[in-house]
């Protein structure tokens, strides 16, 4: 299965085509002693969907949260827009998978989205035209009085989508975002997600376990191998935009990648 | 029968029941009085209104003492739960102060602030600073890591942070040290006026101790507990009307 050429990238630089958003230079972590993530480098173009698969332990959150800024790498670096970046960034969006989480509950919905414009410094007399926009885009209209707890799952985790594209991102950081939600929601929400970064163009780095997701979503799959965290395998989807839930995944294209990638996933964990 | 009705059933036997049984005995005993005449001394109380300002008096010192001593507990906990190297540096003061029984300050309070309002609301403040510093810095302890995260993601300054995030996260905790402390706060002031302050619900129980009437002494103590199970009610309603929402998140958690 071509096992062998895939494991020759592990290590190497991971170039994308075109100018690049997001570049991991040579990133190393480690906590308390116990290496995460490996010398690892990896770069993704301008308005491209890369997905990151792999075992449990592999640090793909972590490399999520290098480039949100959220963890300083001890060794390497991270630019995004050519930028470094030292800390939390307002075009760099990070959508957390425990929405329930991460929405304030005494806030309504279109509150918990005001509260990106507030961070923004936006002003009063335009938050309300600039939520009512974002929740329509999400498919929240008629929602904004809600509190989180009122809210399906579905519905909470397009609430914290609207606060984050609040935040005008040129990079959306998405960590196993629809882990948590029924099969039929996560289809409904991975086609809106696709639409909504056609619409604005944004970068986006999708941390999931789930391959057919990763293969759905992505213009690049790429497998990390745990302990440490490294690059073992990188897939380009060379399936049509725009995508469909039926026929994209019967593409003999979509199946042969999700074979290569689950014996990746098999032999990582094994 | 009714779930009211089952409910007092026991209460009104048991009353009913001591009210022969006194007055049968035909008692001297000097801790006890038929339900009646409890009932007819604190109307007689309340009428003459000796029972309404001594009620004045020391809901003034409760309150008082809650709002001095709530106040510093808030602060310093909220400060101590936002500044962790302050709090370390703190531990050994607050945990050698917070264990001294605040009525053994008595003594020390009335020989420095003398009889009054000002000494029982110092006593008092002092019983109600811990509750709060201790239950706010464990409120914002507790506070979700994520939404702290997300505060860090989303760029709030610090003043946003406080404002926006930490203190509605952990105001239904707060609001519960408060209700705490309000408790304490009525059993101190009445324990102040037993033991040193000639004022207030705490002093009249004792005159009637004293004055060798038993009936007025159950008077003021039935007094004592309906004017606390008010608070209590006051309090739990001002929760849900203040809270709202927020409220609710604490008893979903």
């Amino acid at each position: 299965m071509g096992r062998a050429d895939l494991h020759g990238l592990a290590g190497q630089n991971a170039c994308a085509a075109g100018p690049t958003a997001i570049e991991f230079q040579n990133v190393d972590l480690s906590y308390s002693g116990k290496p995460i993530l490996a010398d690892l480098s990896l770069a993704v173009g301008k308005g491209e969907i890369v997905c990151i698969i792999g075992p449990s332990g592999c640090g793909k959150t972590t490399a999520l949260r290098v480039a949100g800024g959220l963890v300083q790498p001890g060794s390497g670096s991270v630019t995004v827009g050519g930028k470094p970046i030292t800390g939390p960034r307002r075009d760099v969006a990070i959508v957390f998978q425990d929405y329930g989480k991460a929405l304030l509950p005494w806030r309504t919905a279109a509150g918990n989205v005001s509260l990106a414009l507030e961070a923004a410094g936006t002003p009063v007399r335009e938050r309300k035209d600039r939520i009512h926009v974002l929740l329509e885009k999400v498919g929240l209209h008629g929602h904004a009085d809600k509190y989180p707890t009122e809210m399906s799952g579905g519905m909470q985790q397009r609430l914290q989508i609207a606060r984050c594209l609040a935040q005008e991102p040129s990079v959306l950081l998405m960590d196993e975002p629809f882990g948590a939600l029924d099969a039929m929601t996560r289809q409904t929400l991975q086609d809106e997600t696709l639409s909504i970064v056609a619409e604005t163009g944004a970068t986006v780095f999708f941390v999931t376990h789930d391959l057919e997701e990763a293969i759905y979503l992505g213009d690049r799959v790429i497998g990390l191998l745990p302990n440490p965290g490294r690059i073992g395998t990188i897939a380009r989807v060379d399936l049509p935009r725009p995508r469909n839930q039926l026929e994209t995944r019967e593409m003999p294209e979509f199946l042969r990648l999700r074979r290569t990638l689950f014996d990746f996933i098999e032999k990582a964990e094994g | 029968m009714s779930r009211a009705a089952k409910a007092l059933a026991i209460p009104a036997a048991l009353l009913v029941a001591a009210e022969i049984a006194i007055r049968l005995s035909g008692t001297t005993s000097l801790a006890v009085a038929p339900p009646s005449s409890v009932v007819m001394a604190l109307l007689a109380a309340l009428g003459d209104g000796t029972m309404l300002a001594a009620t004045r008096d020391t809901l003034a010192c409760a309150f008082g003492g809650l709002i001095v001593g709530g106040a510093i507990g808030l602060v310093l906990g909220l400060l101590f739960g936002l500044v962790r190297p302050l709090d370390r540096l703190m531990e050994l003061t607050v945990e050698a102060i917070r264990p001294i029984p605040s009525v053994a300050l008595i003594p020390i309070g009335m020989l420095s602030l003398g009889f009054g309002y000002g000494f029982e609301i110092a006593i008092v403040a002092f019983a109600c600073v811990w509750t709060m510093l201790i239950m706010t810095r464990a409120a914002i302890a507790g506070i979700e890591p994520r939404l702290l995260e997300v505060s860090r993601a989303l760029r709030l300054s610090t003043h946003q942070r406080i404002f926006k995030i930490v203190i509605p996260a952990a105001l239904p905790r707060i609001i519960v040290a408060l209700r705490l402390a309000a408790g304490f706060a009525l059993v101190v002031a009445v324990t102040v006026e037993i033991a040193a302050n000639p004022q207030g619900l705490g002093y009249g129980i004792l005159i009637a101790q004293q004055s060798l009437s038993p009936q007025l002494m159950l008077a003021y103590l039935l007094w004592i507990g309906l004017v606390g199970y008010g608070l209590n009610v006051l309090l739990s309603l001002a929760q849900q009307r203040l809270l709202g929402r927020a409220a609710m998140v604490e008893v979903r958690q």
